[in-house]
């Protein structure tokens, strides 16, 4: 791994067509298309057309159209839920929930994921051609919200011929537009799980996003956003980006038992700046992996849409409000460990939803993975989703 | 007080041909349809499941265990892994028919600022707890000098979760601190049935094997 490292730091400047962006305008995934007379109209007042919505589906809509399940997708994942990643071939990233005889069974259900807007996998984002210069996006593409994403994907599911969904469930970013889809269309959605995430992302949380995005824009190669007509990438700060952020989906105790204070290829340190600790050398390899797959920009915009998020300050700084009426039932879940998304961040939501007498369940999954156990085999996890999505299905006539 | 509020009427119990637990019933008896229920330490949602498909209550519950959660989400149970001692200051006043506290009090930090709470959320309070006052329990602190290990009361001193016990003379004490009206009580035996007849206090207090109350908030007595 330590390869990985020197690699970061010797990587020769892309001129070509970047392969992280290779997904961008023409993914390995269906997309919907949104002509002029169907525009995103977003928070920003500002109107997105033409644009398109990549997306992935498992499974079949039954003639009742009833057992759609929409599974929303967290800060850097993508439409490639239970099907291999076109970029890094792995399996896709919630097969571990996701399949036939799985929690969300494939054989009952309908399951439809979608890359979110302002991302860099097929559906409309910075990277994306700007219809009215004919040059990427870059900074030009407007700043979208998480309730923009719910919208895009509201208007495909229309398009999908979706009335209603029987489940929408996500983590972190993902939980987020859960909780904003049971705010924005409670009509629409019949059971929710939000996991691993907050009604609103904290202090804490903007503070890590803006040294990521400060990182991106420190690397002379992000040239103002537009690297991909200046030739460059800005592989480090945005790599460096990763390597800050990765640190806060994991936890104290889940780096000791993984890394400890372990040598890389020694039992000493070299007295030098190479990655001696293991932990260096994980990270380094996660910062290169990640460039590898993902677009700067499209990281500044989607870091921004999750700082945005305040779905109390929707209804008057009352959390309660947003979902005052509703009839979804919810089912909240954190991890003991996930200080990026606190036990505490769950409770705010159980706590609004009790208040607004919505049905609400709640388990708080002991694990000492941190933030990214949502998508790590937790059996915990899975025995909670099972018995809520089972019952829920039960109480739709599925 | 003397004699106990209007007791259990055995004729009034509904048949339990199904197996369901006799304390379960005496709940039950007390829930009216279609009432928004609360239940704190649901366990595994036996109760509240029961309440549903007999009373059609719309229920909730808080139980601290995740696996009690799970069963009860594997019921289609609305419940929330919580604790009675922090989290019910969370629930706004008035927001239940019916809060059910069912042998749980006694494992309170606090069982008066939670009875209060209780008082505060539901409009009706059923509460039920091990009485500690019951003659076997006396017998093994009087004649063995030993603390009692019960069927209501399995675990030895040292392991019991339970830290505030009290006898059912004790409760009607707190209930008048905190302003509780009793509207019903009853002793139940060691089987959980209600006993037939309405009997003095102290009578209930020495065969009673656990105490069921139904509360509702006394006149000026406000929340917490």
């Amino acid at each position: 791994m330590d390869t990985a490292a020197d690699l970061i730091a010797n990587r020769p400047v892309e001129t070509g067509p970047a392969a992280e962006l290779s997904q961008a305008a023409d993914p390995k995934s269906p997309v919907a298309l949104f002509g002029p007379d169907e525009p995103l109209a977003t928070d920003a007042g500002v109107q997105i057309s033409p644009f398109q919505i990549a997306y992935q589906t498992a499974g079949t809509l039954n003639a009742d159209r009833s057992n759609a399940v929409l599974i929303c997708h967290a800060l850097t994942g993508d439409q490639h839920f239970a099907h291999t990643h076109p970029l890094t071939g792995k399996p896709g990233w919630w097969e571990t929930l996701v399949g036939p005889g799985k929690p969300i069974d494939t054989d009952r259900y309908f399951v439809v994921c979608s890359n979110v807007i302002g991302s860099c996998m097929g559906s409309t984002g910075p990277a994306s051609i700007n219809p009215a210069t004919g040059h990427p996006y870059g900074l030009d593409f407007p700043l979208v919200t998480i309730r923009d994403m719910v919208r895009a994907q509201a208007m495909l599911l229309d398009r999908l011929g979706i009335p209603d969904l029987f489940l929408c469930i996500g983590g972190s970013m993902g939980g987020m537009q859960v909780l904003q889809w049971a705010a924005s269309f409670p009509d629409r959605v019949f059971a929710a799980m939000p996991i691993a995430t907050g009604a609103r992302h904290s202090a804490q949380n903007i503070a890590f996003h803006e040294v990521g995005r400060q990182a991106i824009m420190a690397d002379p190669a992000w040239a103002e956003g537009r690297y991909l007509e200046a030739g460059t990438r800005p592989a480090k700060g945005l790599g460096v980006a990763r390597m800050g952020a990765h640190i806060t989906y994991l936890s104290e105790p889940a780096l000791h038992r993984k890394f400890g204070r372990r040598f890389q290829g020694g039992s000493a340190p070299t007295f030098s700046f190479n990655a001696d600790f293991q932990i260096e050398s994980y990270l380094r390899h996660q910062g290169l992996s990640f460039v590898e797959r993902f677009d700067a920009n499209a990281y500044l915009y989607l870091t921004r849409a999750m700082d945005y998020f305040d779905l109390a300050a929707d209804g008057g700084g009352v959390l309660a409000n947003a979902f005052r009426g509703t009839k979804t039932r919810f089912c909240v879940m954190s991890f003991t460990s996930d200080w990026l998304f606190p036990t505490a961040d769950s409770r705010a939501i159980v706590h609004a939803l009790n208040a607004a007498s919505a049905p609400v369940a709640f388990v708080e999954v002991e694990s000492d993975k941190g933030h990214d156990a949502f998508l790590l085999d937790e059996p915990a996890m899975f025995s909670a989703a099972r018995g809520f999505i089972d019952a829920a299905a039960r109480a739709r006539g599925l | 007080m003397n004699a106990p509020v209007t007791p259990w009427d055995a004729a009034q119990a509904i048949p339990r041909s199904d197996g369901a637990r006799v304390d379960h019933i005496a709940v039950l008896e007390l829930v009216p349809p279609g009432a928004r229920v609360l239940d704190i330490g649901c366990g595994d949602g036996t109760l509240l499941a029961l309440l549903r498909d007999r009373r059609g209550v719309d229920g909730r519950g808080i139980e601290l265990s995740r696996e009690g959660v799970n069963a009860c989400l594997a019921r289609g149970l609305p419940v929330i892994q919580g604790d009675a001692d922090t989290d019910l200051e969370n629930y706004p006043d008035d927001a239940f028919d019916v809060v059910v506290l069912s042998q749980t009090i006694q494992a309170t930090r606090n069982p008066r600022i939670v009875l209060e709470h209780l008082l505060r959320i539901g409009r009706q309070v059923v509460i039920s707890f091990p009485n500690f006052g019951h003659w076997r329990v006396r017998a093994e602190l009087a004649l063995r000098g030993r603390m009692p290990v019960t069927e209501l009361m399995p675990e030895a001193w040292y392991e019991t979760q339970n830290i505030h016990h009290c006898t059912i003379r004790d409760f009607v004490g707190l209930c008048r601190v905190v302003g509780a009206r009793i509207e019903r009580a009853a002793a139940l035996d060691a089987s959980g049935r209600p006993m037939r007849f309405s009997m003095p206090w102290w009578v209930w207090n020495l065969i009673g094997a656990q105490g069921v109350f139904l509360l509702r908030r006394g006149e000026g007595a406000g929340p917490g």
